[in-house]
């Protein structure tokens, strides 16, 4: 039957061609869309994790109530116990402590006097302990532009736009004009050892790379950390155990009144993004609600118009005895068909433009200039296992669901009527 | 009846003839507070959300507007200088052995973690010439008899719009202060503790400065030694000194 059904498909392009090819474009363009959001929101994710938030994130509790203005004063104290802690009771997860400073960059000119100041946004990581996963979650060594990287103690990194602003090439001294954790002028002179550009708006703008030794001491923050970052070895981020982690680790200090007593967040939560990642995942239910209400519609117009031209020969299927609802599933099984092929077409021709994007990728750093979210300026694609699969539900759907209502005529035919019409 | 009323009118207008103006009181608290030339020592003790530190400093001060200050303690913040000349204000830090003016967003930073700012520091001391004042009442503050002063801005740039002040009826002296920013909101208070009286001058010795938006106890200031109309070398107020 399936074979029958399927020759007459072949045989008869006016029944095929055009549901195919419309199905085939609403699936690449589901595919395509979906590998987008996908790329752009792992990029977001990525992006926020390793500078900003980590997979999740040990901070004080009054640090965490005012988290976004980075209150060093309510530092976590005493981290190399927490560390050790952290690292014996979850070992599959790297950990390490960072700070982050804001100031002011002053270049002194040749009679030490200032000549030029800019303000930064800094973050202070740990470089020159032997094994620090931190050269890899920034991804340093490729970011240098000019110079090299940190070796040496009292050195630091600034951004490739920054150093151009402040005209001052690596090997040149800078001071750093930041508050200690307890609110006092903090000066200390760094020799910029390289220049970095990550890729992403919000850090290139105006960052400063520090040791995180350096900055303890700078900052008067002996034995202090503003929060102790945590990552997932593979660098994904897996939501559920971020979750069950966080619940385990606040367990502990659930009851401790104490406002400095450590706390953990996961990335969802602690980074804001949470509206964010319900609106996409929103967004991208309409996009497919949209595709197979707008495709239902097209393939139901397409199927009444079919129906209208194979109007004779449903009639003398009817008129031979064949029963309605047998032509009508013959009808679906048909439009199956017509799904699948328009949707493996649209799936392979999506794929191919989302494989081009993951590899060339769209460059929006020109729209992200005041931006101050965590995004990389090239906004890739990403393919992954659901991309093969995402077209086939809406793509099957929408010739099915057009097909169901077109076919409904069917049921209109009087059998008594059938020879008058065909007589005509 | 008249009579009843003659001399209710008449004891209200003595009384009215008895009260300064807001303006006449807040010139004699310039003229008590502020003095040509001294040198004071000063310690600090700014109670934090976790700790209380104590600050150490000696100032040398001359024509209101020109101050050169050295932190003595503790180590960390020891050879810290600063200088003010009129409206500019500059730092050095031995640690940088670098001379680094403070200007625009940094004049509203705390001054060493304290409940005052920079910009509090840059402040001309003679009121009258920043505010109008008016006597908006009458108070017995830390036992002593007071007038409450509303003072207004005379410019629109200054760090507190508004100001009320608790001016000691005789020694002149204000015991109290709340600062308020325009749209209303209080930013910061001042209560004296402690007031001792130097070559007929009565000076605040201890005093509680608190920052309302900020957490924290306050800073209480204290005077620990100080001389009014020092001689002092016009080489501390220069840049070279702040290296010396």
């Amino acid at each position: 039957m399936i074979k029958f059904l399927f020759k007459g498909l072949l045989r008869d392009r006016s029944r095929s061609l055009f549901p195919v090819l419309i199905v085939a474009a609403g699936v690449v363009l589901t595919v395509f869309l979906h590998a987008w959001i996908n790329g752009a929101w792992t990029s977001v994710i990525q992006s926020t994790a390793h500078y900003s938030t980590g997979h999740v994130r040990v901070m004080t509790k009054a640090y965490s109530k005012e988290k976004d203005q980075r209150p060093n004063d309510l530092a976590l104290l005493g981290i190399d116990t927490l560390m050790a802690e952290l690292r014996h009771t979850f070992p599959d997860m790297l950990w390490t402590p960072r700070i982050t400073f804001g100031g002011l960059l002053d270049i002194p000119d040749s009679n030490r006097e200032t000549r030029v100041q800019s303000p930064i946004s800094g973050l202070s990581v740990d470089l020159l302990t032997q094994g620090s996963p931190e050269w890899k979650i920034l991804n340093i060594r490729n970011a240098i532009v000019r110079g090299r990287p940190i070796q040496n103690r009292n050195e630091m990194l600034i951004s490739e736009e920054l150093a151009q602003r402040l005209g001052i090439q690596p090997g040149q001294i800078a001071t750093l004009i930041s508050s200690t954790m307890n609110g006092s002028m903090a000066t200390a002179n760094f020799t910029i050892a390289g220049t970095i550009l990550f890729g992403v708006g919000a850090m290139d703008r105006g960052a400063v790379i520090a040791d995180f030794a350096d900055m303890q001491q700078v900052l008067d923050m002996q034995q202090g950390a503003g929060e102790i970052l945590g990552f997932f070895p593979d660098d994904f981020y897996h939501e559920d155990r971020a979750t069950i982690l966080t619940s385990t680790f606040n367990n502990q200090y659930q009851n401790s009144s104490n406002q400095f007593a450590p706390i953990m967040a996961y990335l969802r939560n602690d980074s804001g993004l949470s509206d964010y990642l319900d609106l996409i995942s929103l967004f991208s239910n309409v996009i497919m609600g949209v595709f197979l209400f707008a495709m239902s519609i097209v393939l139901w117009n397409a199927g009444l118009t079919g129906s209208l031209r194979r109007y004779g020969e449903m009639g003398v299927r009817l008129a031979i005895g064949e029963e309605k609802g047998h032509i009508y599933r013959s009808m679906i099984t048909e439009s199956l068909m017509v799904g699948f092929a328009g949707s493996l077409i649209g799936t392979s021709i999506g794929l191919a433009f989302a494989y081009y994007m993951q590899v060339k990728g769209f460059n929006i750093g020109g729209m992200l200039r005041n931006n101050s979210i965590m995004i990389d300026n090239i906004v890739r694609a990403q393919v992954t296992p659901l991309s093969y699969f995402v077209g086939f539900l809406p793509g099957m759907l929408a010739t099915v669901c057009g097909t169901a209502l077109s076919g409904v005529g069917i049921y209109k035919r009087q059998t008594s009527q059938l020879f008058k019409e065909l007589e005509t | 009846m008249k009579r009843i009323l003659f001399l209710f009118l008449s004891s209200t207008v003595m009384l009215l003839a008895q009260t300064p103006s807001g303006d006449e009181i807040l010139k004699k608290v310039d003229r008590n507070m502020v003095t040509e030339n001294k040198i004071l020592i000063s310690r600090m003790v700014i109670h934090g959300r976790r700790e209380n530190r104590t600050i150490e400093a000696k100032s040398w001060q001359r024509h209101t507007n020109e101050a050169f200050t050295e932190y003595l303690a503790p180590p960390r913040e020891q050879g810290t200088k600063m200088l003010k000349l009129k409206d500019n204000l500059w730092t050095y830090s031995p640690s940088t052995d670098r001379i680094i003016m403070i200007s625009g967003h940094m004049l509203r930073q705390s001054v060493m973690g304290s409940d005052l700012s920079y910009e509090d520091m840059m402040e001309d001391p003679h009121l009258p010439n920043l505010y109008s004042a008016k006597v908006i009442g009458e108070e017995i503050f830390h036992e002593r008899q007071c007038w409450i002063l509303e003072l207004l801005a005379k410019k629109e740039d200054i760090a507190y719009y508004r100001r009320q002040i608790w001016v000691d009826k005789s020694r002149f002296i204000a015991l109290k202060e709340n600062l308020y920013a325009k749209s209303g909101m209080l930013l910061k208070t001042m209560d004296i503790r402690e007031v001792i009286e130097v070559q007929q001058h009565w000076i605040a010795k201890s005093v509680l400065y608190k920052d309302v938006l900020k957490d924290g106890e306050g800073t209480e200031f204290f005077v620990d030694a100080i001389v009014l109309d020092a001689a002092i070398s016009d080489y501390l107020f220069s840049k070279a000194a702040l290296k010396k």
